[in-house]
């Protein structure tokens, strides 16, 4: 009996396999790391920082180590009235963006924000300022204004003021980790959607982005352009806290959790008091709502709130 | 088991691996649709049970998917593979204390990998949501072990060639490695922007088509024929299958993100192969289905020919929607909708499950010599699944097509959720359903174990009568 040893079968498995990944791998990858990032892609980098999915420096997904997203209004350095500007702060500790610790990935931007921006003088780790500046022709590159500027991070911080800072990076943690994303996504789709949802994104507007957390499974509105739809801050609160509270046939979850122990004036914040109340009113007995507590400013609900006002 | 995760291998008695992945199957399985029906029930009733980080819909979601996938239906393939490649290779399995091993760290690594998740420690990217450190434990200590074992068994064969099943057993741990390894390249090269975005679902869609639907197939070519006694209809149509689905099903992984600015080549050529997708399928239906030619009265009388022929007559629908659905013409209607998920939930709980069930009630009476305790409790369990399947899958049918027709006529989105409101009640119940079905199974084994009336060797079960 010959024992048969299939060998013209598995060198054209090799070859069928093979092919295949090379078209489906090798040729995409190739067209897609010659994209160009665009300022959309350097805005969602340099606010959500190297990483959001899981990494070593936020193994908990904590929102930790994570940028800042700043107004300015006022140089930092020389103290006087500027035109209004994002700094995107990254404080000792904190890694810096793809963009910046790989700048292959700006495409084309890279020759610029290396020659102009100075993005590679600047240590990771070791906190920085970095802005999106554009030169003469208008096109965009990421500037460190630690080295040009001589911006230091804790000094960005103190003149704009926390009502200036937006913590939409570790927004973007809770985001992920508390799988927002299952029900919102966060693409427009190339239909009628951009006439409800706004514009879908175009190519380039990713670059550095990680994980991009498109969703898949729509269940509740698209999120990409949320912040133009609907910036009232309060609106987040009452929604986040309990979505009846403004919507009665929501079906998302209730976030109050995030709100943590305190609320902003200190007070331990009684959940179980503020459920019977609700309870009651929602069976008629009570004429208006409990109200939502006020947020302390340390609380995730802040910065998951942040991160939804900032999506332009 | 646990005794002989020490012992010498040959002290092993053959089929303890089997036996081990398909009880830890079964479990996984009650597992995984019970936390499906706890989420079904969140979204039919948001405040059914709240205020508690743990049981937020965004923290369970993704472990009943990865309870589903990682534990009921990869060990279940993981069962069928460690009984039937040694019994078509006419030998014993290459190590049994590799297989038991293997079942010990594949529980060990699920149930840690569940809890990171569970905790929100994810990678943000469906399907492959394990940070990377799960999917490393994965890789080296669940997929590799497996292959090494079935590859082992069939090189040790003592067949002249190699039958239809064992190719495909063959193929798919060896590709579900190179899926799992190059699909998870984001997390350990921080890959990031559409190269993440078109990984993410390259793996999604290849786990699916070069691990899941060939090695559910596989398992049909396997219990059809032994079942019913005929052989395989067409060797020649088995080879059309296994070529097209490694041709034509690694292929089109783009089409998940048709509404995503890739490359429009990419997303033109996912869509031709995707519709190719019809190659393998019809092939394997008629396969199949013409194998059962004469023996038809078995899939009244019979539980695993049952379960399979059902499995198979899913598969028919499954890759009708599968073929045409991704393309342009269509996907711009029902991307994103509950027609997905429906979708989704017939490749896995339809198709799928109805294979593997059949191969674990089959290779369970095998191995431990025993007729299955009630067949009454069988019956029930097939109906249980099929109905609870059919409630899910038409309920959340229509309300993808209440979703598409309300992105597309621009219907405020929250006259689309009230809209959806009884059918996601009716998955819920579906759902429900298919939990109740399971937990009877697992008694049914369970009891079958202990009790089972005893089979003589070389007798099949099937050919008793109950005593009971």
């Amino acid at each position: 009996m010959n024992f048969r040893e299939y060998k013209i079968g598995s060198r054209m498995f090799a070859v069928a396999l093979g092919g295949s990944m090379c078209i489906t791998l090798l040729l995409p990858s190739l067209d897609i790391a010659s994209v160009d990032a665009t300022a959309v892609s350097m805005d969602k980098q340099l606010t959500a920082g190297w990483e959001t999915g899981w990494n070593l420096y936020d193994p908990l997904l904590l929102g930790h180590h994570k940028p800042l997203k700043v107004l300015l209004k006022t140089d930092p350095a020389s103290g006087q009235p500027m035109e209004p500007t994002y700094a995107y702060v990254y404080e000792k500790g904190t890694p810096f963006a793809s963009g910046v610790l790989h700048p292959d990935n700006l495409g084309r931007a890279k020759r610029l924000s290396i020659e102009v921006g100075k993005i590679n003088e600047g240590r990771n780790l070791e906190g920085a300022v970095f802005l999106i500046s554009t030169d003469d022709e208008k096109r965009p590159y990421i500037e460190n204004a630690t080295i040009t500027k001589g911006w230091q991070p804790e000094a960005v911080l103190k003149t704009a003021g926390d009502e200036n800072i937006s913590h939409a990076g570790a927004g973007k943690t809770l985001f992920v980790r508390e799988g927002c994303w299952w029900c919102h996504t966060l693409l427009p789709e190339q239909t009628q959607d951009w006439q409800v949802f706004g514009a879908p994104p175009m190519l380039g507007d990713f670059n550095g982005e990680s994980p991009t957390a498109f969703g898949s499974d729509r269940k509740a509105p698209d999120l990409l352009h949320v912040g133009s739809r609907n910036s009232s801050r309060e609106w987040m609160m009452l929604h986040f806290f309990n979505p009846r509270l403004v919507q009665p046939h929501s079906i998302m979850p209730r976030f109050d959790y995030l709100w943590g122990e305190l609320d902003a004036s200190g007070k331990k914040i009684d959940y179980d008091k503020w459920n019977e109340e609700f309870d009651a009113y929602r069976e008629g007995k009570r004429d208006v709502p409990p109200d939502v507590p006020t947020y302390a400013s340390n609380s995730e609900i802040r910065w998951l709130i942040d991160f939804v006002l900032n999506m332009k | 088991m646990f005794k002989y995760l020490l012992a010498k291998n040959e002290d092993i008695p053959p089929g303890s691996a089997a036996v081990y992945f398909g009880f830890s199957s079964i479990v996984w399985f009650v597992i995984g649709t019970g936390l499906g029906a706890f989420n079904a029930a969140k979204l039919a009733f948001p405040d059914f049970v709240h205020g508690l980080e743990f049981v937020s819909f965004g923290h369970m979601r993704q472990v009943h998917v990865h309870a589903v996938i990682f534990g009921w239906i990869s060990m279940a393939f993981a069962m069928a593979m460690m009984y039937i490649t040694p019994i078509l290779g006419n030998t014993k399995l290459w190590s049994e204390k590799l297989g038991l091993w293997n079942c010990f760290l594949w529980n060990i690594g699920l149930s840690l990998g569940l809890t990171v998740l569970w905790a929100g420690m994810t990678s943000g990217r469906e399907y492959s949501d394990f940070p990377w450190f799960i999917d490393l434990y994965i890789s080296v200590f669940m997929a590799i072990p497996l292959g090494l074992n079935v590859w082992m068994t069939i090189i040790n064969r003592r067949t002249q060639g190699i039958y239809t099943t064992n190719w495909f057993f063959a193929a798919a741990t060896f590709m579900l490695i190179i899926v799992f390894i190059v699909g998870n390249l984001p997390e350990y090269f921080h890959l990031t922007g559409l190269t993440e975005a078109y990984l993410t679902w390259w793996f999604a869609h290849n786990v699916l088509g070069l691990w899941i639907t060939p090695v559910a197939a596989a398992i049909a070519y396997y219990t059809i024929p032994k079942v019913t006694g005929n052989p395989l209809y067409s060797h020649r149509i088995g080879h059309l299958h296994f070529w097209s689905v490694v041709v034509f099903y690694s292929t089109p992984a783009a089409h998940h993100l048709m509404s995503a600015p890739l490359p429009e080549w990419l997303k033109s050529f996912a869509s031709v192969e995707g519709v190719l997708i019809l190659v393998p399928a019809i092939a394997f239906v008629s396969n199949i289905l013409l194998t059962m030619e004469g023996k038809w009265h078995m899939f009244v009388e019979n539980l695993e020919v049952r379960f399979t022929v059902t499995g198979a007559l899913l598969a028919i629908p499954l890759n009708m929607q599968g073929g045409f659905q991704q393309t342009r013409a269509i996907n711009w209607y029902i991307h994103g909708t509950g027609w997905i998920v429906a979708h989704a939930h017939l490749a896995l709980l339809g198709f799928s499950t109805f294979m593997e069930v059949a191969a674990v009630y089959l290779g369970l009476q095998m191995i431990l010599k025993r007729k299955l305790y009630s067949i009454t409790l069988g019956n029930i369990h097939f109906w249980a699944l099929l109905i609870g399947f059919t409630i899910y899958w038409v309920s959340m049918t229509i309300a993808g097509l209440i979703q598409g027709a309300g992105k597309i006529y621009e219907v405020p989105y929250i006259d689309v959720v009230i809209a959806e409101h009884p059918y996601m009640i009716a998955r819920w119940l579906g759902g429900s359903l298919v939990f109740f079905g399971n937990i009877v199974w697992l008694y049914n084994m369970w009891m079958t174990a202990r009790v089972g009336t005893v089979v003589p060797k070389g007798r099949m079960a099937h050919e008793l009568a109950y005593e009971r």
